[in-house]
């Protein structure tokens, strides 16, 4: 009798972990890869803030309010920044022909500390010459520079989004787990409250509670201020959803032996529940990060947010209320610009996630 | 039906309750208070400050001025604005008809354009006009509420075809009916357009995927095999059963709708609620404040509650549950 049992042609491949195949699904969206790509740039370029940056975010040029972009001009193998002059009048500036400095890489400008830390003063490009200033995206009406004031903005507009969805989504978790998992008395209040935050449209809420803070405070406060606000109104959405999937995992076989075997209800709720939750809760939380963007872009331009002189693309925009200053200036409108690129970006791979996630379609 | 209705309506209430009684303990622990202000001015007394505050009852506990602004509102009183010094009631009611009206005519445009982007997208999939409408979704979903509507003002300015800011011409009263009509859409329609576009990508996308879903189903199948036409099948039997969805985020999508015009309302100077607020926030008038927040939340239950009617009226399956 033969016992040599049939060799496979091809050795089969070792199956792949949940996440290796959620990661080659994703890599496979082109969208959600360009989403990425452009997140983890802009969050290079904010942590890079101060040596990226040319000037310093209130560093006043009293010569050049409201001044264009002034862009770098290739010459032979150099680039050289061309200089302007103010003609009289209202900051209407002309090009001088001729006068020109070359760009530099790695000069010396501005003192700063890089990620609050390192004290450094060289930045990554300028003219190291105050007279041939390099303002790529023109200046504001008290003569700032406008991509600096953009980049060192970026660090409050990238960061608020993560410590937001960090406190609203260990809320919303804990809080829906536990409504759905007890059930009861206990799941009405909670649920009854949720619906009362949600039944308020957002900003009336927000105003309502800022209202209970002080009206004039340093931007460090508001900066929490903005986060602590919104984490109140942004866990009950979530808190919902989770609540719901929390019941239908009740019911599963691992949760009943994890009771028979006497867990204690808070680590049956954190370890066994939650857990399965985390593919949803990672595609809402992406796309969730822009709200908080968002929220500080609106507190700032209502006046009640980041306060002058710090550096808020919701505080830049402000400035571009006047019809006057939007219809002449138009460059004042950057900040929102770079704030539709970054809530593209999140949106993108948000919208990514979410396909690699669900593992039906 | 009338049951559906009545219990529909029972609901709203404890909301209301709820809402207004937490707005009103949000307004107790802002720290001062109108009368801070007017108690740095020297020449007025502060026995007079005192009895302002004693006819208002701002001297007592925020619950017992929460049950004396309930009286109030019941009686159709909301209470006395501080800063404009006249009755709250006609200021909140004027601004209320304002921000129903754009937000209506936002409603309106939005799903409008939405609806039928959103069919075109789910029957030709994959074409160009699939592409383009997911490209207008992405843009529409990330565009801030600010940019647009700045970008709108500069819109405005430049070519100057639109009023910029205010609901009416300074001259409106001189004006025929018929003139004070176009009076009110030119000032109203660049704000509305604004808000409209903020809303219209979610609508598109919830469109598509659920026109999408149906058009898989099996009785889209069976008509087809009977050899319904295409057209027939997709108008008559996909998208009856498509728009049931849609109609529950109806209320969600008034939620966000009722938050875009907050903001609109401030960049366009459009003399809403949301614009209100602001004033009345910064003046630290505190009665405005809590009637402005419960009367957008008014406007959002009773636009839940239309759509609950639609969907109850579409859906006999939920009337009878």
């Amino acid at each position: 009798m033969d016992t040599a049992t049939p060799q496979p042609a091809v050795e089969a491949l070792p199956p792949l972990s949940p996440g290796q195949i959620f990661w080659r699904r994703l890599r496979s969206r082109k969208i959600a890869m360009i989403g990425g790509v452009l997140l983890i740039g802009l969050y290079v370029l904010a942590i890079l803030a101060g040596f990226v940056s040319p000037y310093d975010y209130v560093r006043q040029d009293h010569a050049r309010f409201f001044h264009p972009p002034i862009w770098p001009e290739v010459s032979g193998f150099h680039l050289v920044v061309p200089r302007y002059e103010h003609l009289s009048g209202d900051c209407v500036y002309r090009r001088v022909a001729d006068d020109t400095r070359p760009l530099h890489f790695f000069v010396h400008g501005d003192a700063y500390r890089l990620l609050g830390l390192v004290p450094l003063s060289v930045h990554l490009f300028g003219t190291g010459d105050d007279a041939y200033p390099i303002y790529l995206l023109g200046t504001d009406q008290f003569g700032r520079d406008i991509l600096s004031r953009l980049l060192y903005g970026s660090e409050i507009s990238l960061s608020i989004g993560i410590v937001g969805i960090v406190i609203s989504f260990v809320l919303g978790l804990l809080i829906g787990g536990i409504s759905g998992y007890f059930g009861g008395m206990t799941d009405n209040v909670i649920m009854r409250w949720c619906e009362l935050i949600m039944s308020v449209p957002t900003l009336y809420m927000v105003i309502a509670l800022r209202n209970t803070f002080p009206a004039s405070i340093s931007s460090a406060q508001v900066y929490g201020i903005i986060i602590i606000i919104y984490s109140f109104i942004r866990w009950a959405g979530m808190a919902r959803v989770i609540r719901g999937m929390t019941l239908s995992l009740c019911e599963q076989p691992f949760v009943l032996a994890a009771r028979a075997m006497g867990q204690s209800h808070l680590k049956i709720i954190v370890r066994h529940i939650l857990p399965n939750t985390f593919s949803y809760v990672i595609v809402a939380a992406t796309l969730s990060v822009p709200y908080y963007i968002l929220g500080e872009v609106d507190l700032s331009y209502l006046g009640v947010g980041i306060q002058e002189p710090s550096a808020s693309w919701g505080l830049m925009l402000n400035a571009a209320q006047n019809t006057e200053y939007l219809k002449n200036y138009p460059w004042l409108l950057a900040p929102g610009v770079a704030i539709f690129i970054t809530v593209l970006a999140f949106n993108f791979l948000g919208d990514g996630l979410r396909d690699a996630a669900d593992t039906k379609a | 039906m009338l049951n559906f209705v009545l219990k529909r309506l029972l609901h709203m209430i404890p909301l209301l309750v709820g809402v207004s009684l937490l707005t009103f303990l949000l307004m107790s622990l802002s720290p001062g208070d109108y009368f801070t202000a007017l108690s740095q001015n020297p020449q007025i007394s502060p026995e007079t400050i005192a009895r302002l505050k004693a006819q208002f009852h701002l001297d007592r506990p925020w619950y017992v001025q929460y049950f004396f602004w309930v009286k109030n509102v019941l009686s159709g009183d909301l209470g006395y604005s501080m800063a404009y010094k006249i009755p709250a009631t006609s200021l909140i009611l004027a601004r209320l008809w304002n921000t129903f009206l754009l937000s209506f005519f936002a409603l309106i445009l939005a799903w409008a354009v939405a609806i039928p982007l959103g069919i075109s997208a789910a029957v030709r999939k994959n074409s160009w006009v699939d592409h383009a409408c997911s490209l207008i979704a992405f843009a529409g979903l990330s565009i801030p509420d600010i940019l647009l509507a700045l970008l709108a003002l500069w819109f405005a300015a430049a070519t100057g075809w639109f009023p910029v800011g205010g609901a009416a011409s300074p001259i409106h009263d001189l004006m025929s009916p018929g003139e004070q009509f176009w009076d009110y859409v030119k000032h109203l329609i660049l704000p509305a357009i604004v808000l409209a576009a903020a809303d219209l990508a979610g609508i598109m996308r919830q469109m598509r995927g659920n026109l999408l879903d149906t058009l898989r189903a099996e009785y889209v199948v069976a008509a087809r095999a009977r050899g319904l036409s295409p057209r027939w099948v997709i108008y008559k039997h996909a998208l009856r059963n498509a728009i049931n969805p849609l109609l529950t985020i109806f209320g969600y999508s008034l939620a966000g709708l009722l938050s875009g015009a907050f903001i609109v309302e401030n960049i366009m100077a459009w003399p809403g609620l949301g614009r209100l607020t602001m004033e009345a926030f910064f003046q630290k008038d505190s009665y405005v404040v809590v009637d402005c927040v419960v009367m957008a939340t008014g406007l959002l239950v009773v636009g839940n509650f239309v759509a609950d009617l639609l969907l109850a009226w579409s859906d006999p399956r939920i009337r009878l549950k």
